[in-house]
């Protein structure tokens, strides 16, 4: 459990602010405590201080997992996020879009979504905007990007996509093992 | 779309076709109603003879009377001959139930000869011929046997005779004036017709006797309620001879050809069933040839072949169940429970839960009132693990009685709790769920794969207070400490979960048990180590097990009550049955039965044991050594987790060991079958020792006050104390002098020593070194010495080895008594004082082993 450089932790809230905007603030600073990002084998946690003390008790061999992990560094250096984030990032994401039923096990096993498959979307949701998918109930399933924004969407094939792909929690399944 | 689920408990969903469907019975219409109409037209065969009879029997009325007197002659007879215990009661009885005088028919002797015609026409219309044993048995049961039957017959539906006419009959003869035997043939007739009705006829029957009997004499009333008693016992006989007979005919012990020859497995269950059903009424039912024993081995080999277990795992099922319920608990092991999944109130309720299942075409119901959480699931359309609801963390898949033991630990919030054996993660996030991620949570497994699960668990289910760690949990308490509650899912045989995991019924045998009930007790250990016996709203340990074994649950707990201050506290599960306060040999503290225990087949879950422990203090007590360390010491592998005699006990293992090796592990240890071949190092131990022993003693154990100093077997402190003394740098040159004296000491003696000379020497020792500093401590040891003394004068003087024996053995009885009387004290003030340190022990001991050497 180590500090986080400052490039990675530039690299980390550059991320974070693509789904959450300004929110990433509420992140760092809570109410119920300080919490702060740790970094452990590339892997980058999201733990409270209280919890952290706790953590360092215990040996790097054997620590595993502490607080939430939000995702890894890769080796190029890239920040990459997981779908562990999504417990914090779908509260916070201003941008969302909501994709039919019928569409739901297609976005869980990896797949775009496309116009057919979009229930709803956040008005005003920019191109590239990173969002948070979710089902008509209002589960959250994922993050992506939007390839267009909502004005386009209305106009768009029924096939095009909408939204990339970037993680769903299907991987909860599908990668067990390199989840974290 | 799913049935609509029973959320609301209140709703009742109805099961049967409904109150208003139910079929409303034949209409019951009286006889008279019925019969008038058809009967009277045609009489049988029989009512034709019968009204000839009756004809001829007015004519010899007088003749009757006369052989009415014989026949309770007869009656009395009989009665004695067959009936010798009847008793007034049935005779009321029978008056209440309004049995009447069926049997007035054989009053005579010659009526006898008249039934009895009559009697087996019956017979052969019914076809209910009573069984050729009956034929055996004189007339008059032929006859009682009969009349059953006539019953039977009038019951099946001959409904020949003409109701009213009989009434007539009766009142005419009421009106002759006569009491006469007629009218008691007649009633006895009508009564056979009556038989078949309801039971408001009978009622009539009897007003109509109660007119008979104001008419007869007294005696004859007597002689009647004879008869009906007699008919009544007989009846009771038959049924019961016949029942037995059945049963009998149930199960005959199989021959050795059968046994060797294999049949099909519906035989085998058969004969399982058939074998139940003697085991539980052995005495009615066994073959008289055949033992208890056969029966029982029998059914083991029965078992074990209808169920696939191998012959261990059966005899402890059946050493842990009586056969009814090991059946059922076989038979509910072969049936996986049903499927369970746990809201996580982290994410959702479980109503918005269900709903959205049940959208989804899942069947399910709330698990019972006991579980907020709890769901089970019937049936469903789509996997139910691969659910956009699974995935987004709103449940997990557990089986109810995991439930349990996070029930029992009861989390409140802001705490710091310890899963020890966590993976993968199903009753972790039930804590954190519980504790609403607040707080921190440690989540350990041994092996690191399996933490991978635990880790993707809790990040589904957002838990996010928790650090998931990868240690042995018996290094646990050298990681960290103070939690204030831990749970302890031990890892166990899977007896419980046979169900889940066939293969345990095959590949589990006794190493397996040991290997695991060693690990479970160092874990158990282990975790009574980390929890914080001053923490403010816990210091709880749950520990639970899957296992139904004694071995695995009750008696780990009851070793970690010895070797820890903590006791059992209620688990707070209002279900579940009491553990085992006792399981064959074993006696474990009567607290035990605080603990609880779940079984498939009475529970609809998996097999469990939870048992919720509260830690009273943070000080690690000595260990005390009782049968559960023998078994430890035997096992060889295993080392008190946290202690430090753990590496040296294993210094010790190349010096013969005092108790006998696991092979009679199974028998409690007998303080005087202590094998000799150890002595000499005990008693350098045991010498050694006793000065070392308050300096190690940090706070009595307060369990060792209750118990009586014999518990403490020198043994016990061998090994400590020995431990403890290598340990102290400072008194080793002493000691090693003391051991010089000492292996003098036994040198010298060595010779004329007998076993039991010995064994008072070592008994000796260990009382001595039990005893712990304090005053009266003090006084003991002045008696001490000169008994000591005693004895090895005369084992000085007397050189006849023999002698000497008996006169040891005499002494040590003595000595042994004394010593129980006074070491009882001392145990007593050793909880108080142990912390004293004891320095005027030493030169005792010392003058005593020099004793010992001029011997």
């Amino acid at each position: 459990m180590k500090v986080l450089s400052e490039d990675r932790t530039r690299k980390l809230f550059e991320k974070l602010t693509k789904y959450i905007g300004v929110n990433v603030k509420l992140l760092i600073d809570r109410p119920d405590g300080t919490y702060c990002f740790r970094e452990k084998k590339d892997r980058v946690y999201y733990i409270s201080e209280r919890l952290l003390q706790l953590a360092q008790t215990v040996k790097p061999d054997h620590l595993v997992s502490a607080g939430t992990c939000f995702g890894k560094f890769t080796k190029t250096n890239k920040f990459r996020l997981h779908i562990t984030a999504l417990t914090y990032i779908a509260p916070y994401a201003p941008f969302k879009i909501w994709v039919k039923s019928s569409a739901e096990q297609q976005f869980l096993y990896g797949h775009h979504v496309i116009k057919s498959g979009l229930g709803r979307i956040t008005e005003n949701t920019p191109k590239y905007q990173g969002v948070v998918i979710n089902t008509m109930s209002d589960i959250p399933i994922g993050f992506g990007v939007v390839s267009r924004s909502t004005t386009e969407c209305r106009h768009a094939d029924p096939l095009a996509t909408i939204a990339f792909h970037q993680a769903d929690i299907g991987e909860y399944i599908r990668s067990e093992d390199t989840l974290v | 779309m799913g049935r609509k689920a029973k959320f609301d408990e209140t709703k009742k969903v109805k099961k049967g076709p409904g109150r208003k469907a139910r079929k409303q019975g034949e209409p019951v219409f009286k006889k008279g109603l019925i019969d008038d109409n058809k009967e009277e037209r045609h009489l049988s065969h029989r009512q034709k003879q019968r009204a000839a009879r009756r004809a001829k029997k007015k004519k010899e009325l007088l003749e009757k009377r006369k052989a009415l007197k014989e026949a309770k002659k007869n009656v009395a007879k009989q009665q004695e001959k067959e009936i010798p215990d009847d008793s007034e009661e049935n005779a009321d009885v029978e008056n209440v139930k309004g049995f009447t005088d069926d049997n007035k028919e054989w009053l005579t002797p010659k009526q006898k000869g008249n039934k009895k015609p009559k009697e087996y026409e019956t017979d052969s219309d019914t076809g209910e011929e009573d069984d050729s044993d009956d034929e055996q048995e004189n007339a008059s049961d032929e006859e009682q046997d009969s009349d059953a039957e006539d019953k039977v017959q009038a019951k099946s539906g001959k409904e020949q005779y003409k109701v009213g006419k009989l009434d007539d009959l009766f009142e005419d003869s009421d009106e002759d004036g006569g009491e006469n035997e007629q009218q008691s043939e007649d009633d006895e007739t009508s009564k056979m017709t009556y038989d078949s009705d309801s039971s408001e006829q009978n009622e009539d029957e009897n007003y109509s006797d109660d007119d008979d009997d104001d008419d007869k004499l007294p005696i004859e009333k007597a002689n009647i309620k004879l008869k009906k008693k007699k008919k009544l016992d007989q009846k009771l006989a038959d049924e019961e001879l016949q029942l037995n007979i059945a049963k009998q005919d149930v199960f005959a012990f199989p021959s050795e050809e059968e046994l060797q020859n294999p049949t099909s497995l519906q035989d085998i269950h058969q004969r399982i069933k058939d074998i139940v059903t003697v085991l539980n009424d052995f005495r009615k039912l066994k073959d008289e040839s055949r033992s208890r024993c056969e029966y029982t081995e029998l059914l083991h080999k029965d078992l074990c072949m209808y169920y696939s277990y191998n012959e261990f795992l059966m005899e402890i099922l059946m050493q842990i169940f009586p056969v009814q319920e090991l059946v059922e608990f076989l038979e509910a092991s072969e049936v996986a429970r049903p499927l369970t999944i746990r809201t996580n109130s982290l994410k959702t309720r479980r109503r918005d839960l269900a709903q959205a299942l049940i959208n989804r075409g899942v069947n399910l119901d709330p698990v019972g009132k006991w579980s907020k959480v709890g769901l089970v699931v019937y049936s469903s359309t789509v996997p139910i693990g691969a659910t956009p609801e699974y995935l987004a963390g709103h449940y997990i898949l557990q089986g109810a009685s995991s439930y349990l033991p996070v029930m029992a630990l009861a989390p409140q919030e802001n705490e710091r709790i310890l899963d020890m054996c966590a993976a993968p993660g199903g009753k972790a996030s039930h804590i954190a769920a519980i504790m609403k991620n607040t707080g921190a949570l440690f989540a350990n497994d041994a092996n690191k794969d399996r933490t991978k699960a635990i880790v993707g668990n809790f990040h589904r289910l957002g838990v996010v207070n928790a650090i998931v760690c990868n240690y042995d949990g018996r290094e646990f308490p050298e990681v960290i400490k103070g939690f204030d509650r831990v749970l302890l899912d031990a890892p166990c045989t899977g007896t419980g979960v046979i169900a889940k995991d066939p293969s345990v019924k095959t590949t589990k045998d006794q190493k397996d048990i040991q290997r695991c009930f060693n690990l479970q007790r160092q874990l158990l250990l282990a975790a009574i180590d980390c929890c914080n016996a001053k923490s403010s709203t816990g210091g709880y340990i749950v520990y639970s097990t899957c296992s139904i074994l004694p071995e695995e649950n009750e008696w780990v707990v009851n070793y970690a009550l010895k070797r820890r201050n903590v006791k059992l506290v209620p688990t707070g599960l209002d279900f579940g049955t009491e553990g085992f306060m006792k399981y064959r040999h074993h006696r474990f503290h009567p607290s035990l039965k605080l603990t609880r225990r779940f079984y498939p087949h009475t529970h609809n879950m998996d097999g469990f044991f939870v048992a919720k422990l509260k830690k009273f203090s943070n000080v690690i007590p000595e260990p005390v050594k009782d049968e559960d360390d023998e078994e430890e010491k035997g096992d060889g592998e295993l080392n008190l987790n946290g202690d430090v005699t753990t590496d040296l006990q294993s210094k010790l293992s190349n010096v013969p060991v005092k108790r006998p090796a696991e092979t009679n592990k199974v028998e409690p240890q007998s303080k005087k079958n202590k094998p000799n071949s150890g002595e000499n190092v005990n008693k350098t131990a045991n010498k050694n020792s006793t000065e070392n022993i308050p300096k190690n003693k940090k706070k009595p154990n307060k369990k060792n006050k209750n118990k009586s100093a014999e518990t403490l077997q020198s043994s016990e402190n061998v090994k400590q104390i020995e431990a403890e003394t290598n340990k102290s740098q400072g008194d080793k040159t002493l000691q090693e002098e003391q051991a010089v004296v000492v292996e003098n000491t036994v040198k010298t003696k060595i010779v004329q020593e007998s076993k039991k000379d010995s064994n008072t020497l070592i008994k000796f020792n260990k009382d001595t070194s039990n005893s712990s500093p304090n005053k009266k401590k003090n006084r003991n040891k002045k008696k001490n010495k000169p008994a000591a003394a005693v004895i090895t004068a005369k084992v000085a003087t007397i050189s006849d080895e023999k002698l000497t024996d008996k006169i040891q053995i005499a002494a040590s009885k003595k000595l042994k008594n004394k010593m129980k009387k006074k070491q009882k004290k001392v145990g007593q003030l050793n909880g108080k004082k142990a912390n004293k340190p004891k320095v005027d022990d030493k030169p005792k001991t010392f003058k005593k082993n020099k004793m010992k050497s001029k011997n």
